[in-house]
């Protein structure tokens, strides 16, 4: 195996007597798309400030393109494209205006930019919005003109922390588009989320974060068959009485949890489950038989879900 | 990979390309700045010059300045003025825009951009605008003829440098503050507005009570406009003096711009 891009060993962050993120280790290999799934606040926007040759860590190495970006900042963030959780786009500046400042910060040449504004402009569908300031443009617009932006200098890593909080399902989508088709080119993405199904959707290898550690690490389905069941049976009995019938349910199924407004019953049948609890004549208000997913994972790691 | 990218040449220009993308941004406003930086000498060119001046020579003639009509007399101080009002602008608000309101900086900082290079980016783009700003007012003054040209050019290099002074120091405040509310109360309030009533601007400093002067020691308008009378009117400022302001306010530029840098190091890597 060729050497990993990224190279990440007992990396810790401390901001006065918190602990953003404590020990982890991690490698990112070329070409690959690798995720840090977890929660707000599990310290994966810390890691990716310091994957980004910007922010410094406490203790640990960290090795990008086989150097520390804590001593070779300017190097390494000239091969890194980088898009954080906030759009930080100049509003007073048009589209294209704000690519070619951005790409006149790489040093590079003035009709190399104004080639590579038509195409990024392109990548993002933004070509009737090149002359509208920035301010105008929609959230998903934002995104993809950010997005667009960490791509002018043709990065050899692209970072993108939560590249779709906040965007409607639509807009996702169209920005999953978009990045599944760098993934295609061989752009190597390191991508954080709260979103389970963007994980799988995006990711070939993600590590599973809570509280500053990693929990697991592995290929969302890897994951998913390694601490969760085939399928999961959710029922409601309203919020009373889910508790009153849990002792019941615990001795049908292999694993369950149970959440405020519902309970999870991990099965490799759901349906059969579903079959066994109407012949015990419980009868939940509603039900729902599912894949398992790394929501699953998450809870089953942590005993949380990903969106509090 | 990208070959293109030759990092030794961001490290050498680096501080140019933020310039140039803050002068862009400026650009934006430029009818607004444009409306400001003529408007604003214009309306104390009338008030003083029509008004205050002819009032200030009833009463005492010209003996209190030195013999320079009273109009004039200030000049040198409205020049300084408007380039540390120039400066402020364009460091106060692009620097807590670019740490707080739209994170600009860090988006900057993404690139092989260093803190240090932004911060001076910063400070490069606000003397552009205060040198056309004091231009601006300097033609102002020729064409009310309030100062004849000649030495007195140097007016522009000296505001410049007054303002660029104030700037240097202000610019590192701007990066430090969190709570930009107080900032501002404070920065207009306890600051700006006395160090222009108390810096010699419409009355030599010497004729203030001795208590007061140091605000007048400490500030570079007064430093920047004790240079310039000496400059355009033979003032009658000794060489020595001469030297201290100079030293002053170069000492301050090269003070506040060491310390700007590295705060917004600091605070871009936090």
């Amino acid at each position: 195996m060729s050497k990993p891009l990224i190279s990440v060993r007992g990396l810790t962050k401390v901001f006065g007597d918190f602990t953003a993120v404590d020990g982890i280790d991690f490698d990112v290999a070329k070409g690959e798309s690798f995720g840090l799934l977890g929660p707000n606040g599990a310290g994966k926007s810390t890691t990716m400030r310091i994957l980004a040759a910007t922010s410094t860590r406490t203790s640990g190495t960290v090795e990008i393109l086989d150097k520390d970006p804590e001593k070779f900042g300017p190097l390494v963030r000239a091969h890194l494209g980088v898009v954080p959780q906030q759009d930080n786009l100049d509003g007073e500046l048009t589209v294209s205006e704000n690519l070619y400042i951005y790409g006149r910060y790489f040093g590079l040449s003035k009709k190399f930019i104004k080639g590579k504004i038509e195409e990024l402009l392109e990548f993002a569908q933004l070509e009737e919005k090149r002359d509208v300031k920035v301010e105008a443009l929609s959230g998903g617009m934002k995104r993809r003109l950010t997005i667009a932006r960490g791509l002018v200098s043709e990065p050899d890593i692209l970072l993108l922390d939560e590249p779709t909080t906040g965007l409607d399902p639509q807009a996702r989508h169209i920005l999953w588009d978009r990045l599944f088709r760098l993934k295609e080119q061989g752009v190597t993405l390191v991508l954080t989320t709260h979103f389970m199904d963007e994980a799988e959707q995006l990711c070939d290898r993600l590590v599973v974060m809570d509280k500053g550690a990693i929990m697991a690490e592995g290929s969302p389905q890897g994951l998913i068959k390694e601490y969760s069941s085939k399928e999961v049976l959710e029922v409601r009995f309203g919020s009373d009485r889910n508790k009153e019938v849990a002792p019941q349910l615990t001795t049908m199924c292999e694993r369950m949890e149970i959440l405020p407004d519902r309970i999870l019953m991990y099965t490799e049948d759901g349906e059969k489950l579903l079959e066994q609890i109407a012949a015990a004549k419980m009868h939940p208000t509603t039900s729902l038989v599912r894949r398992s997913s790394l929501e699953d994972v998450f809870l089953r790691l942590t005993g949380r879900t990903l969106i509090e | 990979m990208n070959t293109g990218i030759d990092v030794v040449q961001i490290q050498r220009f680096g501080a140019f390309y933020i310039a140039a993308a803050r002068l862009r941004s400026m650009a934006k406003w430029k009818s607004i700045i444009a409306a400001v930086d003529i408007g604003n000498p214009l309306f104390y060119l009338i008030a003083v010059g029509v008004g205050i001046g002819v009032l200030v020579e009833q009463g005492s003639g010209t003996s209190g300045t030195s013999g320079i009509k009273y109009i004039a007399f200030i000049a040198p101080a409205l020049l300084a003025n408007s380039a540390i009002a120039a400066v402020m602008d364009e460091t106060v608000f692009p620097t807590i825009e670019g740490f707080k309101w739209r994170k600009l900086f860090f988006a900057q900082n993404a690139t092989p951009i260093t803190g240090r290079q932004i911060a001076l980016g910063v400070y490069l783009s606000a003397l552009c605008r205060a040198i056309a700003s004091v231009s601006i007012y300097y033609i102002l003054l020729l064409a009310f003829d309030v100062v004849d040209f000649g030495p007195s050019v140097l007016l522009i290099p000296i505001a410049v440098l007054g303002g660029g002074a104030f700037g240097a120091v202000i610019l590192f405040a701007a990066a430090i503050i969190e709570n930009h509310d107080q900032f501002f109360n404070i920065l207009g309030r306890l600051v700006i507005m006395p160090m222009f009533l108390f810096s010699g601007t419409f009355f030599p400093l010497s004729s203030m009570p001795i208590y007061l002067q140091p605000i007048g020691w400490v500030s570079p308008l007064w430093h920047a406009t004790e240079l310039g009378r000496e400059a355009a009117f033979d003032y009658g400022v000794s060489t020595l003096m001469m030297t201290v302001h100079i030293t002053f306010l170069s000492v301050l530029v090269m003070i506040g711009l060491f310390l700007s840098m590295r705060q917004f190091e600091r605070r871009l890597a936090k």
